[in-house]
């Protein structure tokens, strides 16, 4: 059971400035009234757009039809709702570049397959700085090689690799590789002693 | 050789083995769910063609959607009676335990598994909401995971995980009168920040925490996420053990004792090393509020909210953000703000210790006429005990609404909901932007006691004017 090899993700990148953007905010609790992920990708910030009245980075001409998107730092926190990514990924998104990123999230966006890189905060300024002087680069995340590439030159990037290897393998979609394991998991569970709710030993 | 800490302990006994891309794989010893971060799960491994593996590891139960007026079936929301259904059948066809509201045992997730002895010592335990983390008050290794992560919990009891690093956050002393967990947790993301904590684990310690009550324990930990550091626990010992004897899951009799050597031993070693330490004075933390759109931004009650000036570059566009959102006046003190609702509830503050110390205030006065006031019981056995102790006659008589058990207001999934710029002083964990149900609400996170205080007086006050 193993999906899509993912080395690199390449496009028009949209610049989202502001640390600490949580997920309540990239997809507002009343959206997680659903049994399906389906439709999400049309609320996506809905509540900060409204607020920002057409100025919000997803509502700027300048970036449509982006799949990179670029954030500060902390992004994604709070939540655990997967419904976050999954909205993002439908809005288009297939990877992420920033300072950082909420550990839930970035977690969450592996299991689906989009790519989270963080640079150091001058690299992301930089980058910044150049996609909202010409939106129509082309950025590219190259996750073997661990940069972010823009017209002004190639800069270090960093993963776990443990996640390196899940997207390179293709073995983000966990589940497979996880069951390989099968007469391990039981050997597990029967050497922990509150599994078997710590009913006498007998050698 | 330097000595081990229950992180890593716990950690290695899971491990199922190294995966090939260098993360573990890790055992899931207790696995929670609820209707609002399951469903999708449960459709993934139906189009795998997959079955529950453990189905007596995990339990469920009903809590984000759950309407805290009238819990009648149907539920007046269709879309949350659809959950509703969905949980109840997947529950029945995986043959997992679903704790609903016929059962008595009812209640935020976070709250029922350490109630009924679920959540003990040495687990790994892993739930589809950040607020995981709670359970670590136990000494188990708790955390929040995305749907992709419940769908491989059901599927194989294990997921694939990098290890995290551990920082000891001691608190040291104790605690000033009028000072709570709660403030302790806001005192520590207040001085870390939203995201201090990325990366790591917190092993909460020091005198503060070893005198806490395992209801302190647990709010403490609760937060933890808020800091960015996705697990927190308190090392186990006798206010532990005590606590868990008796519970319907604890183990019993003979059983007890085996469990109790075993949870004795994953404490962490006296010599236990760790990749941080961060040493706090127990009378240095102020009963704390906080002021801005993320749960770092707080402040003493009486000390004045930070100015944009007086921060480094790099955080004055968010301090510049949350001040505008929030129209709070920077230089002066967060206290007499006025509010518009008072909120006692969620997976923080929902427990009878809370609700104790906050009827406790309720009875010096009467919510001020302006504010429309809450409580709502973490759980059905909460609620049950605050009945026989006579507190939703306390809060009634006082001018608060006494609800039924669910998550309410804390993140609004149901009809508890702020309206327009209202301003809440909320016993719950978030104050994002839109967390309380209006996209334009203002939410003031403190201790239940200081919501208490603020509801009767109209307006944020310091509680140690009023116990």
């Amino acid at each position: 059971m193993s999906e899509r090899k993912i080395r690199t993700a390449s496009g028009r990148a949209c610049v989202l400035r502001g640390n600490d953007i949580d997920t309540d905010r990239i997809i507002p609790a009343r959206y997680l009234m659903c049994v399906t992920f389906e439709g999400l990708g049309e609320f996506a910030f809905e509540d900060d757009r409204k607020e920002a009245k057409g100025n919000h980075a997803l509502d700027d001409e300048r970036f449509n039809g982006a799949e990179i998107l670029v954030v500060e730092s902390n992004f994604g926190c709070g939540s655990s709702r997967e419904h976050a990514p999954q909205a993002l990924m439908r809005h288009g998104f297939t990877a992420f570049i920033g300072v950082s990123f909420g550990e839930i999230f970035s977690g969450n966006c592996t299991a689906n397959g989009l790519i989270c890189v963080r640079l150091s905060p001058e690299d992301v300024t930089k980058l910044m700085e150049s996609v909202e002087l010409d939106p129509t680069q082309e950025i590219t995340v190259d996750v073997e090689s661990k940069t972010v590439s823009y017209k002004a030159g190639t800069m270090k990037a960093e993963i776990p690799e443990g996640v390196r290897n899940q997207l390179l393998e293709g073995t983000w979609h966990a589940t497979g590789v996880l069951m390989d394991a099968s007469a391990q998991i039981e050997t597990t569970a029967r050497q922990l002693p509150y599994v078997n709710t710590f009913a006498e030993v007998s050698d | 050789m330097a000595g081990k800490n229950l992180f890593n302990k716990v950690w290695d006994e899971h491990s199922v083995r190294e995966l090939p891309n260098g993360q573990t794989q890790l055992f899931i010893g207790l696995h929670l769910i609820h209707e609002v971060t399951s469903p999708q799960a449960f459709e993934m491994l139906r189009e795998m063609g997959l079955s529950v593996r453990f189905p007596s590891r995990t339990f469920a139960t009903v809590d984000h959607i759950i309407p805290t007026d009238d819990q009648k079936r149907p539920f007046a929301d269709p879309i949350a009676e659809e959950m509703m259904i969905h949980l109840e059948n997947n529950c029945r066809e995986a043959g997992i335990a679903l704790f609903d509201t016929s059962s008595g045992r009812q209640g935020i997730v976070h709250v029922i598994g350490p109630e009924l002895g679920l959540t003990q010592p040495g687990m790994t335990l892993a739930c589809g909401d950040s607020h995981t983390s709670s359970h670590g008050a136990y000494g188990s290794i708790a955390f929040g995971i995305g749907t992709s992560q419940v769908r491989d919990v059901l599927a194989t009891q294990t997921l694939a995980m990098g290890r995290l690093k551990v920082r000891k956050v001691e608190v040291t002393g104790k605690l000033g009168r009028g000072v709570y967990a709660k403030d302790v947790t806001l005192d520590i993301i207040r001085r870390t920040g939203a995201k201090g904590g990325v990366g790591f684990a917190y092993e909460y310690a020091g005198s503060v925490v070893e005198n806490f009550s395992m209801e302190e324990r647990l709010t403490l930990c609760n937060m933890s996420i808020e800091g960015g550091a996705r697990v927190g626990y308190v090392n186990p010992d006798e206010i532990t053990y005590n606590d868990l004897k008796g519970k319907a899951y604890a183990p019993s009799g003979a059983a007890f004792d085996r469990a109790l050597s075993w949870w004795d031993n994953v404490k962490s070693d006296s010599d236990a090393e760790y990749d941080d330490i961060v040493e706090i004075p127990g009378l240095e933390i102020e009963p704390t509020v906080t002021w801005g759109i993320n749960p770092g931004q707080a402040v003493g009650i009486n000390r004045p909210i930070p100015r944009t000036s007086d921060l480094p570059d790099s955080e004055r566009a968010g301090h510049e953000e949350a001040v505008a959102f929030m129209e709070v006046r920077t230089g002066e003190p967060i206290s007499g703000t006025k509010i518009d609702v008072a909120f006692i509830g969620s997976c923080t503050n929902s427990r009878i210790s809370d609700l104790r110390e906050a009827a406790r205030i309720a009875q010096t006065g009467h919510v001020a006429p302006h504010v429309r006031a809450l409580v709502v019981p973490g759980s059905q056995a909460v609620q049950k005990q605050a009945e026989l102790e006579g507190l939703p006659e306390i809060f009634q008589s006082a001018g608060f609404e006494w609800r039924e058990p669910g998550c309410s207001m804390c993140l609004a999934m149901n009809t508890d909901k702020l309206k327009g710029r209202e301003i809440c002083a909320s016993s719950s964990n978030r104050n994002f932007k839109g967390r309380q149900g209006s996209p334009t609400g203002r939410t003031l996170l403190m201790s239940p006691a200081m919501v208490a205080a603020a509801a009767i007086r109209g307006n944020v006050v310091d509680v140690r004017e009023v116990i």
